[in-house]
This record gives structure tokens, C-alpha cells and sequence, in this order.
């Protein structure tokens, strides 16, 4: 029986467990950060000593830590860029701007348990030798800022923060940055920029690679909410230990995110990997299954932005079979195990770890219509492809949504897609607003086609039904 | 100046370390590192090495002297590198070569750095698809109203159109309507319909004008360039956006509806209102002049210019214009105007001048030492200071410029307003400093030394030579362009040329000796006065000069030391260093 595998959600939903320090101390809080800061140098066998916070990163590279942003990029390799050799101060910044519809993951830490993502914060900072870091929060999370200001209140009266955390030469201050209202604000170098004080217009990389050049053109770190509670685990576990957790390649926890038309909608933490896309859907430790009457007709499985699966669908994979060797299999999409590689093979992603359920009451068409006006509103508008096609893919849809169709229309959609992502732009967001639109057409095209026809169909009807145009007799101007 | 790359020359350049590439299979050696748009040395880009392989990267963003942005993604390039083994060692072909790995993802030539080996593609399917791509989202929502736009035929988007353009749109919602006719500034009208926000205007207007004056509003594909609100688009600098702005949305309210580009003959030219001399192509039709635009020099202007000096141009065509050669002797001769309005010199023109002349130079000749002064602006070209700096030696004359001071600021515009100070310096026209001969010469009118004044391009009433002292010369000669109290009370008045209806050479205020041509025919008798001072001092001093601009430059730096070395021909167009 899969269940829930509560690491970082340990103790957020206990009855009684509040968001303020003295709760958080009560269940251990802050002795891995003081573990953290008292680690002695270690000498290895070829003489080499390694100071503390190099063992920190070392730990987080064993872990096999991945992003829980979106990208599922290794943290260990992240921290691994960072330009350490610029002599300019390096920046650490949290994510946590959780914007990606369907993903409600983030705020569960920062509206419960906001001690531990300071905590995982101050740890990831110590290792990586950071003095200033930032919160960036969502602004519509007014409770939250709230919360973690709170909380960093409460640090500073410990001296958990500031000056000689502890006692230890280290110190460190964090402030909490609120956006105003923009999806694009999570994208790392548009969230710098807009902590600059700029529009959050994202950076080109090269050369504006946040490790090199980051906030205020220094080394940046910027990690998600639950990527830097992770790390805080690790430091207490160790790297080994916490990589047992989840699967090869895919360690650790992660909370998922259900929305749609599942029975029990809400976050689940679990083993990556160790629960299939199905379980996560059906298990009642879960969705709990489709409501009553209904049947799966598909899922988004890491946030809307990620492409779709029908369900039924199946993919051949190659996987470790019985014998550890490597077979190819096929398998149904409710049986992908759910983790970042698996996810990507099937060309699809896990995303922000937001799985989005659709049920056979489903318009299709409609629901990609509101996937699209959400990107087309949400695009920056700094590249030609993402700006334009990000409008023009949801005037087609809004067109295609209320009765002005064509049977074309599919063909036309993808089309317009097929020229947004793929490097074409400077940020993911180009994917992120062509993805939906050429999965859901190419999966559903019957459906895009059939709405068009019936459109066109309908108004032929009507323009036969309506009045015939007098005929207006043409004569020439002798003017003219 | 940041943006001014520096000219001087430095002791032994250091090698310049080269990186080998291929464009479409073609092999170019580029420089590792190229200056950036601050001449700060940065890795060398693909744009950069396909322009040294001689190929064209269609790009709308892109501006060598603007920071880079990578938006308008025209640009897009695909690329390999080396292969690298396991090990991070080069992979080989079986022949030895080494081993391409065709990057999965396009880059963006205008920002994307180099590196050796790398193989850049700009013909493959796949660019074409994504040019062809960017161009159709760039035209779906953009107006189309070339018929009535000011950029038609220098619009990148009609040129790339030509190339990646599709015949036929495909688009069939509503367009995204934006504000048209933006009152930006005082010198600027907007239309964000046009625009494809590309930021080159913010970028130039930000960076190098240090004015963070214009911003883009909205989301998305509603996206809007405006001012930052409450404020107006002014600073001395505001029309090099217009250059700049790829397509027509930032028009000059000067130029806008004037003219069609493609019947304007373009004349490299130097604008003449300061002593920066910024270098200026010059747009002009049937003998009138239409707009001023910046030149490329990387030593003097970089790619631009002040909006007052390119604005200062329409005194060129004024209607009152002296246009006509006045002598004691003369009656005033029926004016004569042509098709365009402008005076046609008299049938008997060329007679009449070479009889003013002869005369002029008898009485010069005939003049006692010490009773004559020559007073000659600072905005006469090299060649004219230099031939009447030769008549003043001849009849020992008493020689002055005067002074011209304005406002400077850190970019361009120099507090000399004179195009040539320098040039009347080292010439040795001018007084030491300039302007301080002409208390001298008021004094000496004053206490009847000097008899016989000639002048050059200044109203001397304005410099301390009133009209009471004008009053009591025997003779006062004054070549110009524009009436004033000086020109009034002349015996003679030769009428000269604006600057663009001859040619000639300034040196600005760094030594820089620049050349500029003719664009326009001067009105009715007006003459290049280089002519009719070279007519006068070879009737004074009975010496054959050079008969054209060429061989009198080439005669003038054989004598002049500062301008030692320097041909007309090796002048080229930016100019060359005076030792100074
Ligand atoms: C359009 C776009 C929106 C994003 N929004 C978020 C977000 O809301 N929260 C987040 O943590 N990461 C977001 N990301 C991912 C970040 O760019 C970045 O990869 C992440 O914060 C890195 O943290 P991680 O390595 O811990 O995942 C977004 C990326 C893109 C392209
Ligand atoms: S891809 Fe879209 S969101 Fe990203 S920079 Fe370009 S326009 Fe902005
Ligand atoms: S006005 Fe012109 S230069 Fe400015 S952003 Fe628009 S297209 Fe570019
Ligand atoms: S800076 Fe001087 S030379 Fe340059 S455009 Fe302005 S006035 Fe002319
Ligand atoms: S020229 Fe615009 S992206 Fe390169």
C-alpha cells in the first residue's frame, strides 16, 4: 500500500502544532543548524582539509538533491557553479513566488511551518558562505509574508540570525521581498530583476547565469521553498542517508499537489518515485479516485504548463527489468512511477509536482482555452515568440470556445506552438505557454477538429437561414 | 565619454589572441575578445564572427553600441561544438577532424560568445523556419501602414519581410490595438502599433543619454513603450532613437511626412554646431535639405548626435539668404529665382565677381602695413582660414577669430559652439586666445590705424566692433551668409556658402581633421569662398595655387606644420589626427 511519506509535512499538520518558534524548538527545531555551525574541519587521507560548509555542499551533492522548483535541476551541481573565486558577495534567494496553477505546495511550509524553511535557509546559506538573503514571496501571500516576517523576528530575538549566529563567527540577515502579482516573478532571473526594483523581464543566459551573475550582476543562489527545507533534512540525515529516500536519480520526498476531479484533492508528501501518477490518483492515501459517475479522460502531471496525458495513453519505456537489466516495457500512464526522469521520458514533466486531474465532464477545448488566457496574460512580453504567440494561441481558443471555430483550427494552433518553444525563447516560459497547446491538440485533436466543424457547420446554417443580401447594383462613378 | 572608444595611439598593441570557427562551413579567424558597446574588451559573439565571415544575421535588437538584449530573437543561429568523449576529451572523425556536436537548441547569435571550433549554421531548414517564425509574429499584430509611414524604405521589418516574409497571413483575430500618434516629447511622435519592442530606444536613452526617461508598460503582447509617466521625452539626445528604432514607430516630428526616404541623396557631411564635429550624412532633394542623421566615427560621435545640432539646419534655406555680390559701384541688379525659389546667380555673374575681386585685391595690395585687419570665424573652413591666414601675411594685416560659447555636457555637445577653433588655432589665424585681437582692433579703428577691414562669417558689430566704428573705415569687406548689422553697412559683400553647399574640412576639438562634401547648390551669386579667396590672393600675391579643394588641401598641409603628412585623398571619411 503506498502511503504518505512525511518529511517535510512532518509535523504541519499535527493538532497544535502553531507557526511560531517556541512550537518549532519543541520539536527539535534548529539543532541541525547548530550541528551545521559547529562542524569541525575534516582532514581527508590525502591531506586535504574540508571546512564545514564545503562538507554542507558535499553532503547536498551525495544527496542527490533536485530542484522542487520546477526545473528538477541537481541542487548539488547548482551550488557547484556558484562563482566563488568573484570577490563579490554571493546572494542566496528562496522562491518562493509558487505561482504555477495547480501548485500549492510552498505555502503549506510557509503558512505552517515557516521555522523550517528559515532553518534549511540558514543552513544553505552558512554552506555556501551567503550574508544577505532574500524570501521573494508571491504577493498575493499577504498571510505569509506576514508569517516568515514574524518568524524572522522571533530568529533575530534567538540570535538565529544576524550577527554571530550562535555564537559562531557566521552571520547572516534575511528579508522577505513581496512581488506584485506576476507568475513570470518566478522565474529566477525575472525574480531578480523584479527584486531589483526592475520589471521582470527575464535575463539572457549567456551571459546572465545567476551563479555568476546573479542579483546585482553578483553570484546568486535561487532555490525553491521545499528545495531548501530539503536541504535542512539532508544536513540532518546526511547525503546518504537522505538518498536512500525516493529513488535513484530521484531521492528524497517531494509534495504533490492534486487538484481537479479527484475525490480528495489536497498535498501529499511522498518518496519520489515510489508512488505511480495512478496511486497518486486513485489510492484513498491519496485523490481518492474520480468522483462517482466518472471516468479519467486525462491529466497534466506537474502543473498546467506541463503537457498532457490521455488517459489510456501508453508509453514504451526502458526501465530495470526483474533482473536489473534494462527492458523495454510498456506502460500505462496511471502506472508511470511519479518522479522527474520518468516523467520526462514520457515526454511529458513533473514539474512544480502539481497533478491536475480531468474527468470525462471535461471540455477539453475549454480547458485549454483557460490554460492559454492564463499564459497569454502572464507572458512577459519581452521575446517576440512567447509575446505574440501566447496572445494570438488564446484569441484562437477564445475564438474556437465561443462559436467561431473552424475546422482548421487544430492544425492552426499547433502551428503557432510549434514556433514559441525549443531555445527560441529568452525563458522556460516559452515552453511553458506552447507545451499545453501542442500536447492537448495533438492528443485531442478529434475533439479541436469536431468543435471547429460544428462551428462552421452552425454558421453556414444561419447565414443560409438569415435574409439573402439584396443586391446592390455597382455603378461606376463617372467621376472615378 | 564611455561610449567613445579612445583613438590615441597606445604603446605596442598586445597580440591579439584569435579563436578559429566555421560560418556555413566557412573557416574565419576572429579575435577572441572584441570591445563591447563601452569598448570594454568581452568574448567575441557569433553575430560578431559571421560578420567577419561576411554573413548577414538578420537582427532587430541587436546594436553594437547598446548593451546586448537577446528579445526580438530574430537572430537565432544553430550551432556545434567539439564532441567531448567521457573523459572531456575532443572526440575525432576517422580522418582526424575533429568531431562536431550539434548543439540540440538554437542560440541567439547577438549574445551567444564563441568558442574554437565552434560551426555556426545560418542557412540550415530549421533558421530559415525560425526567421520566418519571429517575422510572422513580429507583422500579426503590427499595423501595416507603410503607405503613410516615414520608415518605408528603411524599414527592417519591410527588409526582412522580402526575405522570410510570407505572402499571405495566416492570422484571422482581431489585432491588438495600441496608442498611435504618442506626443513623447517635444522633438518625437510615437506609435506603439508600429513598435516591436525591441528597447534599443530605452537602452540608448538609459545608458548613453543617462536619462531613464522611456520604459515599456503592460504585459505581454499588450506590451507598450511609453514615457515614464508625468514626464517628457526631452533630453538633448532624444532623435538618435528615432536612427536607431528599427521600424517607423519613433518618428522626428521634423522629418515626419516630409519626405520619402528613397528620393533623398545621402552626402557624408560633419554637423558645424559645435567643436565635436559628430560626423553626418546629410538627406537632401533637388538642392533642399531634408534631415541630418549621425555618421559612424568611433573616435569623435560613436553613432550619434545632439538633437541641437542635427535640428540646426534650417537656416541653410532661409529666405534671406545674401545671395547676391554687392560692390560700391553696383546697382541693385533684378533678382533672379529659380523653379525651387531660390535666387539663380545672374547671367553675368562669373564677370562680375572676377572684376570685384580684381578690385578687392588692388586695394589690399595697395594698402599701407598695419592698416588692415582680418577678422575670419572659427566656422570658416581649414582651407579658408589657411588662404586668408596668407593674405593677412601678405598686406601684414591684424588677424582674429571670435569666440562662440554655449553650454556642454559630458556626452557630446562641446561648450565651443565654432566647428573649427582648432583649425583657426593651428592655423594661426586666430588671436592667442582667440578673441583677444579684436579689443585691439576696435582700438586701432578707433584711433584711425586701421583703414580696411575684412570679414569673414561674424557680425563683428556683436564682438565689440560697433556700427559707429564700422562707420569710420575706408573700406569694409565682408564675405557671409545671413544679413546682419556687419553685412549692412559693407562696401563689399561677398556672399559665401553654407557648409553643405561646398566642400572643405574643420578640425575639431581634439585634433580630428574631417572632410565633408557638397549636398546642395549655394543660392543666386553665393560662391564657396575658398574660391574666391583663392581668385583673391592669387591676384594679391600673384601666386597660382591649387584650382581645387584636393590640391589646395594637399598645398595647405604642406605648409601648415600641424596638418603635416595629411592628403585630401587619405582623409578618408573619419578623418585623421592633427599633430598637435
Ligand atoms: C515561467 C516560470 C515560472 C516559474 N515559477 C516558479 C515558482 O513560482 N516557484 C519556483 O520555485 N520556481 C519557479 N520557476 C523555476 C525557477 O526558475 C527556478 O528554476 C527555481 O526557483 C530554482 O529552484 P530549485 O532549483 O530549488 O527548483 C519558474 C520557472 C519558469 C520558467
Ligand atoms: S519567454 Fe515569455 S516570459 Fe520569458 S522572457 Fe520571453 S516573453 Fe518573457
Ligand atoms: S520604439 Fe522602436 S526602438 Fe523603441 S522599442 Fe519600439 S521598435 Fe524598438
Ligand atoms: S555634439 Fe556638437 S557636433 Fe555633435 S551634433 Fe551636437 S552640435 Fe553637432
Ligand atoms: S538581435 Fe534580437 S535577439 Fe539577437
Amino acid at each position: 500500500m503506498p502511503q504518505e511519506y512525511r518529511l517535510i509535512l512532518k509535523h504541519a499538520d499535527q493538532p497544535g502544532y502553531t507557526p511560531g518558534l517556541d512550537c518549532y524548538l519543541r520539536h527539535g527545531g534548529y539543532e541541525t543548524l547548530k550541528q551545521a555551525l559547529t562542524r569541525a574541519p575534516k582532514t581527508l587521507p590525502d591531506g586535504k582539509t574540508l571546512s564545514g560548509p564545503e562538507q554542507l555542499r558535499d553532503e547536498v551533492k551525495l544527496s542527490g538533491l533536485r530542484g522542487r522548483g520546477g526545473a528538477g535541476f541537481s541542487c548539488g551541481l547548482k551550488w557547484s557553479f556558484v562563482d566563488r573565486k568573484s570577490g563579490k558577495p554571493i546572494y542566496l534567494i528562496c522562491n518562493a513566488d509558487e505561482s504555477e496553477p495547480g501548485t500549492f505546495k510552498d505555502r503549506q511550509i510557509i503558512y505552517k511551518d515557516p521555522h523550517q524553511l528559515l532553518e534549511g535557509m540558514i543552513i544553505a546559506c552558512y554552506a555556501n558562505d551567503v550574508h544577505l538573503a532574500y524570501i521573494y514571496i508571491r504577493g498575493e501571500f499577504v498571510e505569509g509574508a506576514k508569517i516568515l516576517n514574524r518568524a524572522l523576528n522571533e530568529a533575530r530575538a534567538k540570535n538565529l540570525l544576524g550577527k554571530h549566529i550562535l555564537g559562531s563567527g557566521y552571520g547572516l540577515e534575511i528579508h522577505v521581498h513581496r512581488g506584485a502579482g506576476a507568475y513570470i516573478c518566478g522565474e529566477e532571473t525575472g525574480l531578480i530583476e523584479s527584486l531589483e526594483g526592475k520589471r521582470a523581464y527575464p535575463r539572457i543566459k549567456p551571459p546572465y547565469f545567476p551563479a555568476v551573475l546573479g542579483l546585482y550582476q553578483c553570484p546568486t543562489i535561487v532555490n525553491n521553498v521545499e528545495t531548501l527545507c530539503a536541504i535542512k533534512h539532508i544536513a540532518a540525515m546526511g547525503g546518504a542517508e537522505y538518498a536512500k529516500l525516493g529513488t535513484p536519480n530521484n531521492t528524497g520526498t517531494r509534495i504533490v499537489s492534486i487538484s481537479g476531479h479527484v475525490k480528495r484533492p489536497g498535498y501529499y508528501e511522498v518518496e519520489v518515485g515510489k508512488v505511480t501518477l495512478g496511486e497518486l490518483i486513485h489510492d484513498t492515501a491519496f485523490g481518492g479516485g474520480l468522483r462517482d459517475g466518472h471516468s479519467l479522460k486525462a491529466v497534466i502531471p506537474g502543473g498546467s504548463s506541463a503537457k498532457v496525458f490521455k488517459a489510456g495513453e501508453k508509453f514504451k519505456l526502458r526501465r530495470k527489468g526483474p533482473e536489473g537489466r534494462e527492458v523495454e516495457q510498456e506502460i500505462d500512464m496511471l502506472d508511470l512511477p511519479y518522479d522527474f526522469d520518468t516523467l520526462i521520458r514520457a515526454g511529458s514533466m513533473s514539474g512544480s509536482g502539481a497533478i491536475i486531474v480531468l474527468d470525462d465532464s471535461t471540455d477539453i477545448v475549454e480547458a485549454l482555452a483557460n490554460i492559454s488566457e492564463f499564459y497569454a496574460h502572464e507572458s512577459c512580453g519581452q521575446c517576440t515568440p512567447c509575446r505574440e504567440g501566447s496572445l494570438w494561441m488564446s484569441k484562437a481558443l477564445h475564438r474556437l470556445t465561443h462559436g467561431e471555430g473552424r475546422e482548421q483550427d487544430a492544425e492552426y494552433l499547433a502551428k503557432i506552438a510549434d514556433n514559441i518553444p525549443g531555445g527560441r525563447t529568452i525563458c522556460a516560459f516559452g515552453e511553458a505557454c506552447a507545451w499545453p497547446v501542442q500536447s492537448f491538440v495533438a492528443k485531442f485533436k478529434d475533439e479541436f477538429v469536431a468543435k471547429g466543424k460544428a462551428d462552421e457547420e452552425r454558421r453556414a446554417k444561419e447565414n443560409r437561414a438569415a435574409k439573402p443580401v439584396r443586391e446592390i447594383e455597382l455603378t461606376l462613378n463617372a467621376k472615378c | 565619454m564611455p561610449m567613445l572608444q579612445k583613438t590615441e595611439p597606445k604603446a605596442a598593441p598586445p597580440p591579439v589572441e584569435k579563436i578559429k570557427v566555421k560560418v556555413n562551413g566557412c573557416e574565419v579567424e576572429v579575435p577572441k575578445l572584441t570591445p563591447d558597446w563601452q569598448g570594454k574588451l568581452v568574448p567575441t559573439t557569433m553575430i560578431q564572427a559571421c560578420a567577419a565571415a561576411k554573413v548577414d544575421v538578420p537582427h532587430y535588437c541587436y546594436h553594437p553600441k547598446l548593451p546586448v538584449a537577446g528579445n526580438c530573437r530574430m537572430c537565432l543561429v544553430e550551432y556545434g561544438t567539439q564532441a567531448l568523449g567521457p573523459d572531456r576529451k575532443p572526440v575525432f572523425n576517422p580522418d582526424g577532424t575533429p568531431k562536431i556536436a550539434k548543439a540540440p537548441r538554437p542560440a541567439i547569435a547577438c549574445a551567444t560568445p564563441i568558442a574554437p571550433g565552434m560551426e555556426i549554421y545560418t542557412d540550415t531548414p530549421a533558421v530559415k523556419q525560425m526567421r520566418q517564425g519571429v517575422l510572422e509574429f513580429l507583422l500579426i499584430n503590427h499595423p501595416l501602414d507603410c503607405p503613410i509611414c516615414d520608415q518605408a524604405g528603411e524599414c527592417k521589418l519591410q527588409e526582412y519581410s522580402v526575405d522570410y516574409g510570407q505572402s499571405a497571413s495566416r492570422f484571422v483575430e482581431p489585432k491588438v490595438h495600441k496608442p498611435k500618434r504618442v506626443d513623447l516629447g517635444p522633438r518625437i511622435v510615437l506609435d506603439d502599433e508600429r513598435c516591436i519592442l525591441c528597447t534599443r530606444c530605452i537602452r540608448f536613452t538609459r545608458e548613453i543619454a543617462n536619462d531613464d526617461a522611456l520604459g515599456i508598460v503592460n504585459r505581454g503582447s499588450y506590451n507598450t513603450l511609453t514615457a515614464y509617466p508625468g514626464k517628457t521625452f526631452d533630453n538633448n539626445y532624444t532623435l538618435n532613437t528615432v536612427d536607431i528604432c528599427p521600424v517607423g514607430a519613433l518618428t522626428s516630428k521634423d522629418f515626419r511626412f516630409q519626405m520619402r526616404v528613397w528620393f533623398l541623396k545621402e552626402t557624408k557631411s560633419i554637423c558645424a554646431s559645435c567643436a565635436t564635429g559628430c560626423n553626418i550624412i546629410i538627406s537632401s532633394r533637388e538642392e533642399k535639405i531634408y534631415r541630418y542623421e549621425p555618421r559612424e566615427n568611433p573616435g569623435v560621435n560613436s553613432c550619434w548626435m545632439c538633437d541641437y545640432g542635427r535640428l540646426n539646419y534650417k537656416w541653410i534655406a532661409r529666405e534671406d539668404r545674401l545671395a547676391q555680390l554687392r560692390s560700391p559701384k553696383d546697382q541693385v541688379g533684378v533678382r533672379q529665382t529659380g523653379p525651387d525659389g531660390r535666387e539663380r546667380p545672374p547671367a553675368n555673374s562669373q564677370a562680375k565677381w572676377g572684376a570685384v575681386l580684381k578690385e578687392i585685391s588692388g586695394i589690399l595690395e595697395r594698402a599701407e602695413s598695419g592698416s588692415v585687419a582680418i577678422i575670419a570665424s572659427a566656422r570658416q573652413t581649414n582651407e579658408e582660414l589657411y588662404l586668408l591666414h596668407k593674405v593677412a601675411q601678405r598686406v601684414g594685416a591684424i588677424t582674429d577669430s571670435a569666440p562662440r560659447l554655449g553650454e556642454g555636457d559630458s556626452l557630446l555637445l562641446n561648450a565651443d559652439r565654432n566647428p573649427n577653433s582648432a583649425g583657426a588655432r593651428l592655423i594661426g589665424i586666430a588671436g592667442e586666445p582667440m578673441g583677444s585681437n579684436l579689443a585691439r582692433i576696435a582700438a586701432r579703428i578707433r584711433d584711425g590705424r586701421i583703414k580696411t577691414v575684412v570679414v569673414f562669417g561674424e557680425d563683428v558689430t556683436r564682438h565689440g566692433i560697433g556700427a559707429d566704428l564700422l562707420g569710420r573705415l575706408d573700406l569694409l569687406i565682408v564675405s557671409d551668409i545671413l544679413p546682419n548689422e556687419t553685412t549692412r553697412l559693407a562696401h563689399y559683400l561677398l556672399p559665401g556658402c553654407a557648409y553643405p553647399e561646398k566642400r572643405g574640412t574643420f578640425t575639431n576639438a581634439k585634433g580630428q581633421v574631417q572632410k565633408f562634401m557638397k549636398a546642395v547648390e549655394p543660392p543666386g551669386e553665393a560662391r564657396p569662398e575658398w574660391e574666391l579667396l583663392h581668385e583673391l590672393l592669387f591676384d594679391v600675391a600673384g601666386q597660382d595655387g591649387a584650382r581645387s579643394i584636393e590640391g589646395l588641401f594637399n598645398q595647405m598641409t604642406a605648409e601648415v606644420p600641424a596638418f603635416k603628412g595629411m592628403t585630401w585623398a587619405a582623409l578618408g571619411d573619419l578623418g585623421a589626427r592633427a599633430n598637435t
